[in-house]
């Protein structure tokens, strides 16, 4: 055992060897305490060592701070802490013995909705905050409706800056309803709303002691129990082909493996599979999770499939059941968002990348934009600029095994990129807008009480 | 490892075979096994839009970890990339020696781009602290230029220090190799934009979401040899800047430095000169892992002189073309 450190039960230490990994993201404008609530998760699930507690204190000290600022843990650019803003998503890391968390710490100015899309798009739970004071605010509807149209399945809303509202519960229900009645419009399948003070410490990691009526979890206790591993096999399987294995060694002359991660659902030996686009069939004949042979593999495993027959397969074709392949097209209808700083115009020629795919696409129409504050259309806008989000027509080169998004956030999601220097454009979703599908999931929830998204 | 239909993974022979939190579906990952996973598509990625990638290898553990991830995700055909060294002349003779024999295992192709080549040539000065972990970038972007690699792996990753928390995975990189944070592309889902202009270069982490304690947790489930360093051992060290430094040919110690021999591990390695150790006696992946997990420093806080510059000394060198 170690001299240096605290003594420490060696099987406490490497135990979290088997923990569960969660991806979850954070959502809330400069004053709504965004920063400390992400400084007081790090800092109270003592994921903040000493000397990063030390760099904070001196900084809060040099600006006449007397106690330690936690948002300096997540500011981490200079010029971030000279304009006391956040200009990008930063990726944080902690872990206590049930979980580890990466966490995507977006900033909530209204110039970054594509900081929040793009902290939203790998995350499974998003938290909200709102200030106790203000409740429900235009950001507060804009950040529901971007994990609405994300599907991240899993939204808290954290009622925050309760000690400045006295701790009075009916502040609390009145915020926690109006989210939940607008959050639910949106389709958005769970919601969970949680007064704090992340200021004080009340119900971050510690249950407070100032608002007894509160009987639910604290938010590291959500975090720590919330289920994050949706059942693959209720998904049909999609693997799209990364990289072609061939060693053509005198040893493995003939071999020839389909290296990728499996996007969804669950593979087996023997599955009768169909090859896209080319609409060939074959079946799986060897399954190998890094080096180790298998009968069953799933999402998200990287994996390398070997077919029985030999057909003409490369990168960017997709691998998916015979019984249950996705749809073949040319033409995308998607709800996107805008990323970049110059506009997307209809007429405009583009790259489309999807899965391990990249095509050729004309933007045919933009037919309308959405003001994500109230949900209004706005038909033929001609143009989207920068954190736009709005509906667009494409007509692609070469066909592509498209999911609806609603289906599968790994194959249907795409990006566009300016064929000229390579810049991310623009973030797509296929099939129909959040709304319809909101209304879709509310007849699901209907039928069944769990109202669950499949994802 | 990852067994067929298996509920969770045993957790090697880093003794704690502890269940994953969500073994209520047959088809949990741990994360260890997620991350792995995410690595080697990361891999993969580059291998299938690239055509001259490279991998960054110091012989330090993170880049021993992913050059471990390339192995098995292009298995059984060789790794399709080459490794670059950046050599400071600085090196602990233990890491050159790891450097040298895994080169010659895995029948990898080494590039070396030597910073005493630069400074022999006028073209570097050294510094007047004797530190040459700066000095590296410069020859590094001589190397990436030359070579024409148009993609580098390197094996930084988020947990490390706050300009890190801001990389991309894909991290564009212009003609001088600098990075402009305010710039990046944003990245979504897991569609990684490669995408460069000529000249241009994209770096990639695909560690990038790994912690320290992951990077020891998984080395201890694959059982990967490291340079022997990283466990306690008996050392001359003497003091400076509240670290515990090596002698060598670098230059240290300076007069009123005291030498003497203390039990040390690294827990990183980087130029001798600006790399410290710490009083350890774990000599093994279970003790290196259990001091690891109870320590409160972070890994840079508590052995790299070079952070401790400034406030921004990372996302300054960054911005310069640094890894």
């Amino acid at each position: 055992m170690s001299t240096i450190v605290d003594p420490v039960d060696p099987v406490d230490a490497t135990g979290t060897a088997a923990t569960s990994l969660l991806r979850f993201a954070t959502a809330g404008s400069v004053d709504d305490g965004k920063s400390t609530l992400v400084g007081r998760l790090l800092h109270d699930s003592k994921s903040v060592l000493a000397d990063q507690l030390e760099a904070v204190e001196r900084a809060s000290l040099g600006r006449g701070q007397e106690a330690p600022d936690l948002a300096l843990l997540t500011d981490g650019l200079r010029a971030e802490r000279e304009q006391g803003i956040t200009i990008d998503v930063a990726y944080r890391y902690f872990a206590t013995p049930r979980r580890r968390f990466i966490l995507a710490d977006t900033p909530g100015h209204v110039q970054y909705t594509r900081n929040m899309v793009t902290g939203a798009s790998t995350a499974e739970l998003a938290v909200v905050l709102v200030d106790a004071r203000n409740g429900v605010v235009e950001q507060t509807r804009r950040h529901a409706a971007v994990a609405a149209l994300l599907r991240v399945p899993h939204v808290v809303l954290a009622v925050n800056k309760m000690d400045l509202v006295d701790y009075t519960e009916p502040v609390f229900a009145a915020i926690a309803a109006e989210f939940t009645t607008y959050a639910a419009s949106l389709g958005v399948p769970e919601i969970t709303a949680i007064p704090i003070s992340a200021l004080a410490g009340d119900n971050v990691v510690t249950p407070s002691t100032n608002m007894d009526w509160y009987g639910g979890p604290t938010v590291l206790e959500h975090l720590e129990t919330v289920p994050v591993v949706a059942d693959p096999s209720e998904d049909p399987a999609r693997f799209p082909v990364q990289y072609v294995i061939r060693p053509q060694t005198p040893e493995l002359p003939d071999y020839r493996g389909y290296a990728g991660q499996i996007a969804s659902g669950v593979l087996r030996v023997g599955d009768a599979v169909t090859v896209l686009p080319s609409g060939r069939t074959s079946t799986v004949e060897a399954l190998d999770v890094l080096g180790e042979a298998v009968d069953v593999a799933w999402a998200p495993q990287s994996v390398t499939v070997r077919l029985a027959d030999d057909l003409d397969i490369s990168r960017g074709d997709l691998i998916a059941p015979a019984a249950a392949p996705p749809a073949v097209t040319q033409d995308v209808e998607a709800t996107v968002c805008h990323v970049a700083d110059r506009p997307l115009k209809a007429g405009q020629r583009v790259l489309l990348k999807h899965t391990t795919r990249t095509v050729k696409a004309i933007v045919k129409d933009i037919p309308s934009r959405l003001t994500l504050d109230d949900l209004s259309q706005h038909p033929a806008p001609g143009e989207l600029a920068a954190n736009d989000i709005g509906r667009v027509v494409l007509r692609t080169a070469e066909p592509l095994a498209l999911d609806a998004y609603a289906d599968s956030r790994r194959t249907g999601s795409f990006l566009l990129i300016d064929p000229a220097d390579g810049t991310t454009l623009t973030a797509g979703m296929a099939g129909s807008a959040f709304a319809e599908a909101a209304e879709a999931a509310a007849a699901v929830a209907d039928a069944d009480d769990d109202g669950e998204w499949d994802f | 490892m990852t067994t067929a239909a298996a509920v969770s993974t045993d957790a090697g022979n880093s003794g704690g075979a502890g269940k994953a939190g969500d073994a209520d579906t047959p088809y949990a990952l741990s994360h260890l096994d997620a991350l792995e996973s995410e690595a080697v598509h990361i891999f993969r990625e580059v291998a299938g839009e690239f055509e001259r990638p490279v991998i960054l290898f110091s012989g330090g553990k993170d880049s021993i970890l992913m050059l471990h991830l390339a192995l098995k995700a292009f298995a059984p055909a060789p790794v399709p990339f080459a490794l670059l060294h950046v050599d400071t002349g600085h090196n602990f003779p233990e890491v050159l020696d790891y450097r040298d024999r895994t080169v010659a295992r895995h029948g990898l192709r080494l590039h070396v781009a030597s910073v005493q080549d630069f400074i022999d040539r006028g073209e570097l000065r050294e510094r007047p602290d004797g530190t040459r972990n700066p000095l590296q970038t410069v020859p590094l972007l001589h190397a990436i230029e030359s070579n024409r690699f148009d993609a580098v792996f390197g094996g930084g990753r988020r947990d490390e220090e706050k300009a890190r928390a801001k990389e991309r995975v894909f991290s564009l990189r212009d003609e001088f190799g600098g990075w402009d944070p305010r710039r990046q592309r944003p990245e979504l889902w897991q569609l990684y934009n490669g995408r460069h202009s000529p000249g241009e270069h994209v770096r990639v982490f695909p560690l990038s979401n790994w912690t320290e304690l992951d990077v020891w947790q998984y080395i201890a489930r694959e059982k990967i040899e490291l340079p022997a360093i990283y466990y306690a051992h008996e050392r001359e060290v003497f003091a400076r800047s509240g670290m515990w430094l090596a002698p060598g040919e670098w230059g240290g110690p300076k007069d009123g430095e005291t030498v003497e021999t203390r039990r040390v591990r690294y827990r990183t390695v980087g130029d001798m000169s600006c790399t410290g150790a710490v009083d350890s006696d774990a000599a093994t992946i279970e003790a290196v892992i259990a001091e690891i997990a109870a320590s409160r420093l972070t890994e840079r806080g508590a052995t790299r002189a070079d952070d401790k510059l400034s406030e921004a000394a990372m996302e300054d060198r960054k911005r310069e073309g640094y890894f």
